[in-house]
């Protein structure tokens, strides 16, 4: 579905995506895992095309198309999009409105539904703004709802579960499980992997690189094992 | 022949009325207090139990008197339609409001000029409001497209112990043209004022915002809470003071300019200020360029730049 291609961004001079390679298959969730600092981030904002930012090197493909000239609005309409690790509070934009609008004029139903799908309770939450009324977790889960109610062929989600309290954490994995059933392939971004085990396959970054790719338990024991102690932080070794 | 007229001037300015959002039956139901003027004539006016409503002509406006007796809740809002339909003309209203000891009521007031080439509105308003005494205030403005219209909305109020004021005025549809909007508000203990100005500038329309209130009062709260957005080379200057004279009175500015057009000017002027020193009072403003995160979230959802834009200021604006 997606294949990023010897990716490379260089900002100010520094190489913050070293000569990436990494390829999203139709139907699977592909956990991407890393330390803060490792381009995940920029990654998510590449492959959608935000921030500004464009390869200076490689290749994005999605569905057989080089999407690297494409606007963000473009690359939406052609099925991709982005849960951002903060998303944006939008004062006056209520939740019905926002899943509304995401889910290309979804009926009420539908809005509720992926609401439930995060465990949110659609009568608290429908008429309040995804302003800063929201808390950090609760805006989180709105924005996976508002993927959901999109239904996007590929879902880039940025760290899901940072800030998340503990009881909220299962609600959200659900969710993103919820998302792929329901026919999305997902890049899962994050720190933790503990929450690898939903994924099918996993991939490391370290310094703007992919540095291993593999099986869920045995990445993830890879990853605890060699870059949570990691003496040279962004420097990979491999 | 003058029934005639006036029969033709109120089914005008209350279908203008209603396409701006107005409610006609409301106008029409004598269970629910209303004042309809065009330029210098009241079209209608309603009482009701617990409400005296009155107005005198003037050479170019209207003299008007509202007063909710004491402990009376109003249950609908009483409805006010000030207008003038031709493309030219002055109208200057004078209102005097009286909330008295313990009463309860909501105002939902639309100001109207559809055709405005060369209109001045003027409003003088003195609202008292008394000891635990509430007065919810909402008005809207329609000025049509030309932008040929000069208002200059000025209030005094002054609240009671406990009392509580709440003010919003909107003036979003079609373009402002010369806006002057001046209220001060002085408030005594455990009050509450919160005032909500949004307005929405375009073309060459040139808006001046300025709100005070002074917390006279022990534990007398306000939030002076304003909403700008600007386009084309439209310029708004909005000055926000609010005094903290009192112990542990409590007061917030807040005001937010969105400029979307590379001629609009946007100006902020907070101004805080505290002679006790238990009293707070704290501002936050952000003025410029639409947050293009907030930009970027939507159109990652499918919808184009300029569909964003427009859902982000429909938001503030709401």
């Amino acid at each position: 579905m997606l294949t990023a291609e010897n990716l490379q961004l260089r900002l100010n001079g520094k190489l913050i995506i070293d000569d990436l390679t990494l390829q999203v298959n139709d139907g699977e969730i592909l956990g991407v895992l890393g330390e803060n600092g490792t381009g995940k981030t920029t990654l998510a904002y590449l492959i959608m095309g935000v921030n500004n930012y464009k390869p200076t090197g490689g290749r994005v493909i999605f569905e057989g198309e080089d999407i690297a000239d494409l606007s963000v609005s473009q690359r939406a309409k052609k099925g991709i999009s982005l849960a951002w690790q903060e998303p944006a509070r939008i004062e006056g934009l209520r939740v019905r409105d926002y899943l509304k609008l995401s889910g290309n004029n979804f009926g009420i139903e539908q809005i509720e539904r992926c609401l439930l799908m995060v465990g949110m309770e659609p009568s608290q939450y429908l008429d309040r703004d995804i302003d800063n009324t929201l808390s950090g977790g609760e805006r989180k889960r709105i924005e996976l709802a508002s993927i959901l109610a999109m239904r996007p062929k590929l879902a880039i989600l940025d760290e899901p579960d940072s800030g998340i309290d503990i009881l909220s954490l299962p609600l959200i994995l659900n969710g993103v499980v919820g998302l792929n059933k329901q026919g999305s392939s997902v890049v899962l971004i994050t720190h933790n992997e503990k929450v690898m085990d939903i994924s099918h396959r996993v991939s490391v970054l370290c310094a703007g690189k992919v540095v291993r790719t593999g099986v869920p338990a045995e990445t993830s024991q890879w990853f605890k094992d060699n870059c949570r102690t990691c003496l040279h932080i962004n420097v990979p070794p491999y | 022949m003058i029934n005639s007229v006036v029969e033709k001037e109120y089914q005008g300015l209350v279908d203008a009325y209603e396409k701006v959002g107005g409610d006609r039956s409301a106008l029409l139901n004598n269970k629910i207090a209303s004042l309809v003027v065009h330029e210098n004539k009241i079209l209608s006016a309603t009482e009701i139990e617990g409400v005296k409503l009155t107005g005198e002509s003037q050479e170019h406006g209207i003299m008007a008197a509202l007063l909710i007796e004491e402990d009376c809740k109003i249950s609908r809002p009483i409805h006010l339609c000030f207008g003038i339909l031709p493309q030219e003309g002055l109208q200057e209203i004078g209102l005097r409001v009286d909330v008295k000891r313990g009463a309860e009521v909501k105002v939902i007031a639309h100001c109207i000029f559809p055709n405005a080439v060369h209109i001045t509105h003027k409003m003088d308003a003195v609202i008292n409001i008394e000891d635990n005494a509430s007065f919810n205030y909402k008005e809207t403005h329609y000025h049509g497209e030309f932008g040929g219209i000069e208002v200059i909305p000025k209030a005094k109020v002054t609240l009671g112990e406990k009392a509580l004021y709440e003010n919003t005025s909107s003036l979003v549809e079609g373009c402002v043209g010369k806006l002057d909007f001046d209220f001060e508000v002085s408030s005594a203990a455990r009050s509450v004022a919160e005032l909500v100005v949004k307005v929405y500038g375009k073309k060459d329309d040139v808006i001046k915002i300025a709100e005070r209130v002074n917390l006279n009062g022990d534990g007398a709260r306000s939030l002076i809470k304003t909403r700008v957005v600007l386009r084309d080379g439209a310029r708004a200057e909005v000055i926000g003071e609010t005094y903290g004279n009192a112990p542990y009175a409590r007061g917030h500015v807040d005001c937010i300019e969105l400029i979307n057009g590379e001629k609009a000017i946007a100006k902020a002027v907070p101004i805080v200020v505290v002679s006790n020193e238990k009293a707070k009072v704290t501002h936050e403003a952000a003025i410029g360029r639409i947050d293009r995160r907030q930009v970027e979230t939507l159109m990652a959802r499918g919808l184009d730049e300029n569909e964003a834009v427009d859902v982000i200021v429909r938001g503030i604006l709401r």
